[in-house]
């Protein structure tokens, strides 16, 4: 049986210290920031006269990382203002910081803050075996909320030279180095070393500091790793993150990724020693922040959820599954920088049996790739508006397609004592990602969040996906999901109390049985039973997508009947019984079949995706 | 293709941003370019001397790449016995096939020899992996003037910068690195095709100016007859993914394998070159231009550019062109830069305040322009670009 830690929260030295932390009844106002890569959002929350934790206001300003300003504490000044400005609340001290606690009527009780700016956190990781501890090196990183750049190992079949040349050339802001299981392979983990050590990256952010390494391999090589890295190196040494085949270990190198990235990332980024002397918890990377926003639902609600931020550079997609949590990044999958690169990874003729009308695969391209040149530009036609929503179909099923390689069972688990080339033959394991299990679908990201009709990011999102039985479909109002995360670590009720009120719109629910038949085939008996005791009954053919009206907080007894060879969540023909709950856009039932089958037949697909 | 209001009553802003920031364009001003090592060095030359697009002005040597061999394999010998049987030590420098171990056993029946795999330096070896490395002999880099001017800065052991007065304007999209040639115009007018039978063998060494589009053939051919680049307004997508043998994912150019610069003015697909920028390039017909298709779309956005420096004796006496404030207000000259309107020209007239409602349901910030034809129409503010003039 395969286990794994660290799906907890993630911590750090300023977190764990709740006995100097200021009791929850006794704040009034929190302010929250995000400062990203190109704008900086800050978020005020407050307490109502009823006790109730709720978002007040929204400040964003440029993010100033860059020359001629150099210093990220102007751009969070300017987003506070901003604030100041809407709430008549004065926030900043007279030296510009952030005046804690609230007194007389200035300042507020609590401050925290995400950071993405200059590219956010990068890493290299390496490790012996591609899918053993190499993967669970990336699935550290990646849970730690960084950018993987590259994942190397000893079997990736690129010739050393390769390896080094790459490791030149990436300069990441940390290397993650995985390898062995305790007691197991020497030889193996200290020839990736030497390859690092060889390569002599250099940092990203200044050259006048050592690049941050953490050892998480076979314990038996504290020593030699020392030895080897230490002159070239600021090397952390953790425990291993597959201390046995059977057993994944991730927290201590994900913490120790955090504090480095605390430690010699940040201090060395402009005007962050400063920003760290305002805030009251570590600064964390805002996907890691995402990520914790996310675990909310999941802890509250006790449910399998998928989240996607389909952006415009990159596609992220969490999930957390039985407890489990995964992030996984999508570095050139978004919908405007990226969106030609998706075009290419899916393939012309993916995108286009998305697009309800006539258009060829030449003016398609040129679209696309105006979109990329001018990244900023909008849809202002309705046509253009369709072949965006095609392409984020795309960007999406493929952002799933590389989440579900990593979100996979313990490899190489039943094969231990055997050969390590025989455990390479587990290089295709099915991920343990079950549409039928998934409760809650989350979506955010431009193209999602301004989607003309909330309907339309369901619709991509179930195109996309395929959602299979009953699943809840949620998307944020606000960007804040990095700000109630990092709040969540120290106060998680208040962050839940506004995630739950003023973060989330409950868009409503999609049904959808697994199972294929012909067009027009009888395949599904819905029944439901309304909030005003009324019923609804519907009969259902495949190829079949309806709506039917249920309003956000309400909830209705159905009972669904799948066909003989369909399943709604029950087994194959068996009846479920369930509660629905609806949305902004109610409930949703599409039995087009899962697997979702578009006709090849322009006129037949056409007529399928206009339903 | 109007748009509905979304309110009645019409306020209207004096001044707004352009989200996307509009090309340059300028006719005469004075371009700084910083030329700067990978890693400190030497700058070779002085503050004030001039510089032709070749001289160079500063060089280094990068640590050669590393070469890992088992060394225990190829002596057939245990790891930890490989260092008894050395001849040369660590850090010893080594010719190409040097010997640098030797084991032999059963008095010389069985003989075993290393030799260095590259001219360098021996790095290392490691008595746990058997592993030996080698770092090759360094490599030298050097860095060019890219234009003509003069040094007007030194910067100690990085690098110079280079001032020269020159017209400048800056592409949309590029491929291929930094070149330079004689600027040609082989279009008699901006929305003329460049097509493969206009390019002849006399084009060698030079930059040609074509109008609304550069055909694949067309590219094909400059390639051939030793053309140094391209300036066009469109190219199509499926174009430059058959000429570079795969596809462009993100724009971030400028290191493909090719003999030959293209700068693209306006986009992908058949689109007129802005009247602006042809005449323009008409009026320097003949003279030297440096370019560069190298683009970085994305935080620290990068541009495509040409450089065409003024001959010295045209030098001295001209009025630095002022630097666009950033603000779009009533009046200011804008381009439409997505559909319906992609391509099209005109003025600001209206900045309302109000949200309104695209054709997508979308409610959005707009601006009202003047199209040169006369009409005018309602587009969103993040679909226009302001042109610098």
């Amino acid at each position: 049986m395969s286990s794994t830690k660290g799906s907890s929260l993630w911590q750090s030295e300023k977190e764990i210290d709740f006995t100097s932390q200021t009791a929850e009844e006794e704040l009034k106002y929190i302010l929250a920031t995000d400062v990203g890569s190109t704008t900086t959002k800050a978020r005020l929350f407050h307490k109502t006269e009823d006790g109730e934790w709720r978002f007040l206001v929204a400040g964003e300003s440029p993010t100033t990382v860059e020359t001629p300003y150099e210093n990220v504490c102007m751009g969070v000044r300017n987003a506070v203002r901003e604030i100041e400005e809407l709430t008549g609340l004065r926030i900043l001290s007279e030296q510009g910081t952030v005046k804690r606690p609230h007194e007389d009527g200035y300042g507020v009780d609590f401050y925290c803050t995400t950071s993405s700016a200059g590219g956010g956190l990068q890493m290299m990781v390496a490790g012996v075996i591609s899918n053993l501890t190499a993967e669970s090196a990336n699935r550290a990183a990646l849970g730690a909320g960084s950018i993987v750049m590259d994942i190397m190992a000893v079997d990736d079949e690129r010739p050393d030279y390769e390896k080094i040349r790459r490791i030149r050339n990436l300069r990441p802001d940390m290397i993650l180095l995985g390898g062995g299981t305790d007691g197991g392979t020497t030889t193996l983990v200290m020839q990736i070393a030497e390859l690092i050590a060889a390569a002599r990256p250099r940092p990203r952010l200044g050259a006048s500091y050592d690049l941050p390494l953490i050892y998480a391999g076979n314990k038996l090589l504290h020593k030699q790793i020392e030895t080897l890295l230490n002159d070239k190196f600021a090397v952390s040494i953790v425990e291993n993150l597959r201390p046995v085949l059977e057993e994944e270990n991730t927290e201590p190198a994900r913490r120790a990724i955090h504090e480095l990235f605390m430690e010699h990332v940040m201090s060395h980024a402009p005007g962050y020693t400063e920003l760290m002397g305002w805030t009251d918890l570590d600064i964390m990377p805002t996907p890691a922040g995402e990520g914790m926003g996310m675990q909310l639902i999941a802890r509250i609600e006790n449910s399998n959820v998928l989240r996607v931020g389909l952006g415009g550079a990159t596609t992220n997609v969490y999930s957390i599954f039985d407890g489990r949590f995964v992030r996984s990044v999508s570095a050139n999958l978004g919908m405007s920088y990226s969106v030609s690169n998706v075009l290419k990874e899916s393939g012309i003729e993916n995108i286009i049996r998305w697009i309800p009308f006539d258009l060829d695969e030449d003016t398609l391209e040129n679209l696309l790739k105006n979109k990329m040149i001018r990244p900023t530009t909008i849809p202002q036609t309705l046509k253009m508006l369709l072949v965006e929503h095609s392409v984020a179909r795309e960007a999406l099923r493929l952002g799933m397609e590389h989440h579900k390689t990593i979100a996979v069972r313990l490899k190489g688990v039943r094969k231990a004592q055997r050969m390590i080339g025989e455990m390479m033959e587990y290089t295709l394991q099915e991920s343990y990602i079950d549409m039928m299990k998934i409760d809650v679908i989350a979506g955010t990201g431009g193209l999602l969040s301004h989607a003309p009709k909330r309907i339309q990011s369901l619709l991509i999102l179930t195109d996309a996906w395929q959602p299979e039985g009953v699943t809840r479909f949620y998307q944020d109002s606000v960007f804040m999901m990095p700000h109630l995360g990092v709040l969540s670590t120290a106060y998680p009720d208040i962050a839940w109390n506004v995630f739950d009120k003023d973060c989330l719109v409950r868009i409503g629910s999609v049904i959808a049985p697994r199972g294929t038949a012909k067009l027009g085939e009888k395949v599904f008996h819905i029944q439901m039973k309304m909030p005003d005791n009324s019923v609804v009954e519907k009969d259902m053919v495949y190829g079949d997508i309806v709506k039917i009206p249920l309003g956000e907080g309400l909830k209705a007894e159905a009972v669904l009947t799948p066909a003989r060879h369909f399943d709604i969540g029950a087994g194959e023909g068996k009846v479920l019984e369930t509660t629905v709950e609806g949305g902004i856009e109610g409930v949703v039932v599409d039995t087009r079949g899962r697997p979702l089958v578009i006709p090849e037949d322009p006129a037949e697909r056409k007529s399928t995706l206009l339903k | 293709m109007r748009m509905r209001k979304e309110e009645s009553v019409d306020q209207t802003a004096e001044e707004a941003h352009a989200y996307t920031p509009g090309l340059k364009v300028k006719r005469r001003i004075i371009v700084e370019k910083t030329r700067r090592l990978p890693i400190e060095g030497e700058v070779l030359i002085e503050k004030g001397a001039k510089v032709d697009f070749e001289t160079i002005v500063a060089k280094t040597e990068i640590p050669g790449d590393p070469l890992i061999i088992r060394a225990d394999e190829l002596l057939g010998l245990p790891t930890r016995d490989v260092p008894t049987f050395l001849i040369k030590k660590i850090g010893d420098d080594v010719e190409e096939g040097e010997v640098i171990a030797l084991y032999s056993a059963f008095f010389g029946l069985v003989k075993k020899e290393l030799k260095a795999p590259v001219k360098g330096t021996i790095e290392s070896y490691s008595d746990v992996t058997g592993q030996m490395i080698f770092r090759s002999a360094p490599i030298p880099v050097v860095v060019n003037a890219y234009i003509q001017g003069q040094i007007a800065e030194i910067i100690p052991r990085e690098g110079v910068v280079i001032k020269t007065e020159a017209a400048y304007l800056q592409g949309i999209f590029g491929i291929g690195g930094e070149r330079h040639g004689i600027l040609h115009m082989v279009a008699e007018s901006p929305d003329e095709t460049l097509t493969e039978d206009k390019i002849t063998p006399e084009h060698k060494g030079m930059i040609l100016v074509g109008g609304n589009l550069a055909t694949y053939g067309a590219l094909i051919k400059a390639i051939e007859y030793g053309v140094k680049g391209i300036i066009v307004g469109g190219i199509r997508g499926r174009d430059i993914s058959k000429l570079l043998g795969f596809e462009i994912g993100v724009a971030i150019t400028g290191e493909e394998d090719i003999d030959l610069s293209l700068i693209v003015t306006e986009g992908f697909g058949e689109m007129e070159m802005s009247h602006r920028t042809f005449n323009l390039l008409k009026d320097f017909d003949g003279k030297q231009a440096a370019i560069n298709g190298t683009t970085q779309i994305r935080a620290g956005v990068l541009r495509p550019e040409v450089i065409i420096p003024y001959d010295q004796q045209e030098s001295g006496s001209f009025a630095d062109e002022p630097e666009l404030s950033g603000g779009m207000k009533p009046g200011t000259p804008v381009r439409i830069i997505a559909d319906p309107y992609f391509g099209k020209i005109g003025t600001v007239s209206n900045l309302p305040v109000q949200l309104h409602v695209v054709e997508t349901g979308s409610k959005v910030r707009v601006v009202d322009v003047q199209l040169d034809g006369g009409e005018e129409v309602t587009v969103p503010r993040a679909n226009v670009e302001i042109i610098e003039e």
